[in-house]
């Protein structure tokens, strides 16, 4: 069973919807005993950084996470949100503390010219800058984003970047370190290729 | 490089798709919304807006239905508009499988609900929806289903909306709505000038070269039509082709 977790926002059923029509089962958990017995766990994205973590911390699921993540070694795919939660911090409305999974500050994108309108919303290309098996097998890697927000790895971490997009500025679009995978764009809504990330996630398990 | 956009727009009143001319809502089209998503989908429309138009929220029950059912076949972005009035009707349509919710007569009424859908569900989950119609000359924002003028400039307000936190503005223009004249671009680039994020274009659709228009002179990051996607098979497909040989980068 993979674990979508629901932290109050996020687009739950978009991705429920993805993984049940690439024949996955999935359950929407919000408890620390059901994330411990997924065999993989997924952070869908869209909402606030701050609010959402707030009730990740409310509903003690940070502590979980850690130990299914880094103990047991599960598959976690983060999806933009579950991707900027990775950092050690996020400047978005005020300074709010993250996972810290990976060094790196989620901040505002910050185009070099104005012709670049933010949020960063549409579909992009991905340039993949290492193997990594989310991206097996695509042979056009455009997905639709939508954020305004993004992370940047420290330059210590720069190594587990593995996907990035342009919008004026060089945007994290994919990242892995071990088995935490984190994508800014939306796989649950980029048609073929996304439910193509998805399945090669499930490959993972 | 991030690509241009061709949304299709879903009217429905009722829990039907309907046809709107004017924002008078007459002509039901005779398909079922969800199998009208699939198609879009995979005819491959970038994104899909689904608008409850409906005079008052009776059959709401029937909308909630349309939007879990097509949200099912739906695998790129899903925006719910029509009776949004806040925080807890978005997360309601979020649960159902929207992606973005459409916000407009409460937003006028009360800009401060801008603001809080964008501290709860972040600023890409709310667009704005812009009604505008020409009044003794001047373009002004219209609310309930272009029923109401407001005296707001379009221009203003777009930024006012800018800076309560909205993601997108969906500029609909009432004059253009089912007038076959193409989108009216003097008041779309006007908007794309006034604002820094994202706008779509709506209202007027009806031959390709109206949606190059939008982006190339109306400077649009997406275009948007309705009752154009029901007249042929293919019809997404068949304009991004289009767009995409006038040098629009395109998906």
């Amino acid at each position: 069973m993979i674990a979508l977790v629901d932290y109050g926002a996020g687009n739950l059923k978009s991705v429920l919807n993805a993984f049940e029509t690439i024949g996955v089962k999935t359950k929407v958990v919000d408890k620390s005993s059901e994330i411990e017995r997924a065999s993989a766990i997924v952070l869908p994205g869209v909402g606030a950084f701050g609010d959402s973590m707030k009730t990740l911390k409310r509903l003690k699921l940070i502590e979980a996470l850690d130990e299914q993540i880094f103990v047991k070694k599960k598959p976690y795919l983060g999806i933009c949100l579950g991707l900027q939660f990775l950092a050690t911090k996020s400047l978005e409305q005020g300074e709010h503390q993250g996972f810290g999974w990976v060094e790196g500050i989620t901040r505002k994108i910050q185009p070099e010219s104005r012709e670049f309108r933010i949020p960063h919303i549409g579909w992009n290309e991905v340039t993949v800058l290492r193997e990594s098996p989310l991206f097996d097998g695509i042979e056009s890697p455009v997905f639709y984003f939508v954020h305004s927000y993004h992370l940047e790895l420290a330059d210590s971490d720069k190594k587990y970047l593995v996907g990035t997009s342009w919008h004026g500025e060089t945007i994290t679009a994919a990242v892995q370190k071990d088995n935490i995978f984190g994508v800014q764009f939306h796989p649950e809504k980029s048609q073929g290729a996304g439910l193509a990330v998805l399945r090669n996630f499930i490959k993972l398990i | 490089m991030l690509k241009k956009r061709l949304i299709v727009v879903l009217i429905l009143r009722d829990g039907k798709v309907i046809q709107s001319v004017r924002f008078k809502h007459t002509n039901v089209i005779h398909w079922n919304p969800s199998i009208a998503v699939e198609f879009f989908d995979k005819w491959a429309a970038d994104e899909i807006v689904v608008l409850d138009v409906s005079r008052n929220k009776n059959n709401r029950k029937l909308f909630y239905e349309v939007v879990s059912n097509l949200s099912k076949k739906c695998f790129v972005p899903l925006t719910v508009g029509g009776w949004i009035d806040g925080v807890e009707e978005t997360r309601k349509v979020l649960r159902l499988g929207a992606d973005k919710i459409a916000i407009n007569t409460k937003a006028v009424i009360n800009p401060e609900i801008i603001s809080q859908l964008a501290e709860v569900f972040g600023s890409q989950c709310v667009v704005v929806s812009v009604d505008v119609k020409k009044h003794d000359g001047e373009y002004e924002v219209y609310i309930n289903r272009g029923s109401e003028p407001t005296g707001l400039s379009p221009f203003n307000w777009a930024k006012k909306a800018q800076k309560s936190g909205a993601g997108e503005i969906f500029l609909n223009c009432i004059d253009r709505d089912g007038a076959r004249e193409g989108f009216d671009l003097d008041l779309l680039r006007k908007v794309v000038e006034s604002v820094e994020i994202p706008v779509i274009a709506m209202g007027g659709v009806f031959t390709w070269q109206h949606l190059v228009d939008g982006i190339i002179k109306g400077k649009a990051d997406a275009v948007a039509a309705a009752n154009i996607f029901h007249y042929t098979e293919h019809s997404a497909k068949k304009a991004k082709e289009f767009m995409k040989q006038a040098g629009i980068d395109m998906r």
